[in-house]
């Protein structure tokens, strides 16, 4: 991984504020709690029907019954629950789910999301995907700042199929943190090493800049 | 003092009252909870046509694939096959019918079906192609979808521990669909790891009351097929 990618997944553990109840999507957002300090008082949710969720463990120290959404191999903390994904999901869409950080592979400035479809290439179902978008309080992206041929992913439309219409309130990339405001992507702070017209190059959308100086993560 | 009557029987008894044709319901979501034993049963018996509704189509070479493989199955319906080259493959094909569905509202569909009722209303979706064809109801000035409620001909069911009568406990994260799966089908087979005598589970640790459940198998072994996936 990147140096500036593993900057931005410690920098994005900043979001997660004590008593939270919180979501990570698979991929880049599960690295996220390995950034929290030990005895730190919050509540993992997986979709599959845990809560309190624990260290992942190695094959030879797994119990075959208890995974993640992702297929990891977890365990229980003290204070952990497991229940069916009914009950699961009433958590995410009765508005209990504070947070949840996702993927994404584009972004549009009214804080649409797509994340589960590029048709002809990739068709596998949203899975949770599309209740997480919608409903919890609070949508974070973790996302590369371009595709993996240079190409914006933040965008003034989204030209993917949508998993979630005006759901996201922040992207972390690894170039910069931006809002998604009532004017479109707003930067809040950029990666070391960059200077701001590199972030505005590659970002497919305006951008509004703070006055001042932009903090550094 | 009465007793529950014993439903625990042979494992090709219970899958033979399946009909070519039916729709069937499977637990699991990835290894915990799927009923593979059942499944291979299911696919011994050459069962044919089958709508198979399932969170997920599990991984190649387990569980649903093998229906795949032996061409058994018509449609599924799903919130995600993409750990499964194979139902990708042949949904890319045109092989698979496939219905895609939000995983929450799955439940939720399923949960209807058990519970005898016709459908849900639920804004999740909108705005989305999961919103394509469906029944828009308004409800207090905000525009729903109609979800249908989902029943099914069986449901093939996965439980750690059961007793006699198919009162059923599940095992951590291998709960998951199944509760709502096993109120929900006309023959309700449950598959488990371990049966005891009436009284061997307390009333206090019954996940799915057995007055759901028709068969109860107790299965002979543990298969690798449910161990850990070393990836």
């Amino acid at each position: 991984m990147s140096d500036a990618k593993a900057r931005m997944i410690a920098r994005a553990a900043q979001e997660i504020a004590p008593g939270m109840v919180v979501n990570l999507g698979i991929g880049l957002p599960t690295k996220v709690v390995d950034h929290l300090p030990s005895g730190f008082p919050f509540c993992l949710h997986t979709e599959n029907g845990m809560t309190g969720i624990g260290p992942s463990l190695p094959p030879e120290r797994a119990d075959r019954n208890l995974i993640d959404a992702g297929g990891a191999y977890v365990s229980p903390i003290p204070g952990s629950a497991y229940f069916d994904s009914g009950t699961s999901f009433a958590l995410v869409r009765s508005g209990r789910l504070d947070l949840t950080m996702l993927g994404a592979f584009e972004v549009a400035q009214s804080g649409d999301l797509a994340n589960w479809k590029i048709p002809g290439r990739f068709s596998p179902g949203a899975g949770g995907a599309i209740e997480l978008a919608q409903k919890a309080r609070r949508v974070v992206v973790l996302t590369t700042h371009t595709d993996r041929t240079g190409q914006p992913k933040l965008l003034e439309a989204c030209t993917l199929p949508l998993t979630a219409r005006g759901c996201v309130d922040r992207i972390f990339t690894d170039m910069a943190v931006i809002d998604v405001t009532p004017d479109g992507f707003a930067l809040r702070e950029i990666a070391e090493g960059l200077e701001v017209d590199q972030v505005i190059a590659a970002t497919g959308a305006p951008l509004t800049l703070p006055g001042g100086e932009l903090p550094r993560f | 003092m009465t007793t529950l009557p014993d439903k625990t029987t042979a494992m090709e008894q219970a899958v033979a009252a399946i009909p070519d044709g039916a729709t069937v319901m499977l637990g699991g979501f990835g290894v915990p909870g799927t009923p593979f034993t059942l499944i291979h049963e299911l696919v011994r018996q050459g069962k044919r046509g089958l709508t198979v509704i399932k969170n997920d189509a599990n991984e190649q070479g387990m569980g649903v694939d093998h229906l795949l493989a032996a061409g058994l199955v018509e449609k599924l319906i799903t919130t995600h096959i993409g750990l499964n080259p194979r139902a990708v493959a042949m949904f890319n094909a045109g092989e698979l019918e496939v219905e895609f569905c939000a995983q929450g509202i799955l439940a939720e569909r399923v949960r209807a079906g058990g519970a005898g009722l016709s459908g849900i209303l639920t804004d999740i979706g909108m705005e989305t192609e999961l919103a394509r064809g469906k029944q828009v109801v308004e409800v207090d000035g905000r525009p729903a979808l109609l979800e249908r409620a989902l029943r099914a001909d069986a449901a093939l069911i996965h439980a750690d521990r059961a007793d006699a009568f198919g009162n059923l406990a599940y095992a951590a994260t291998a709960r998951n669909f199944n509760p709502m799966m096993a109120m929900a089908a006309n023959l309700v087979i449950a598959e488990a790891e371990r049966v005891l005598p009436l009284g061997g589970l307390t009333p206090d640790q019954v996940h799915t009351p057995g007055a759901f459940v028709d068969r109860v198998v107790e299965l002979q072994s543990i298969s690798e097929e449910y161990g850990v996936v070393r990836r």
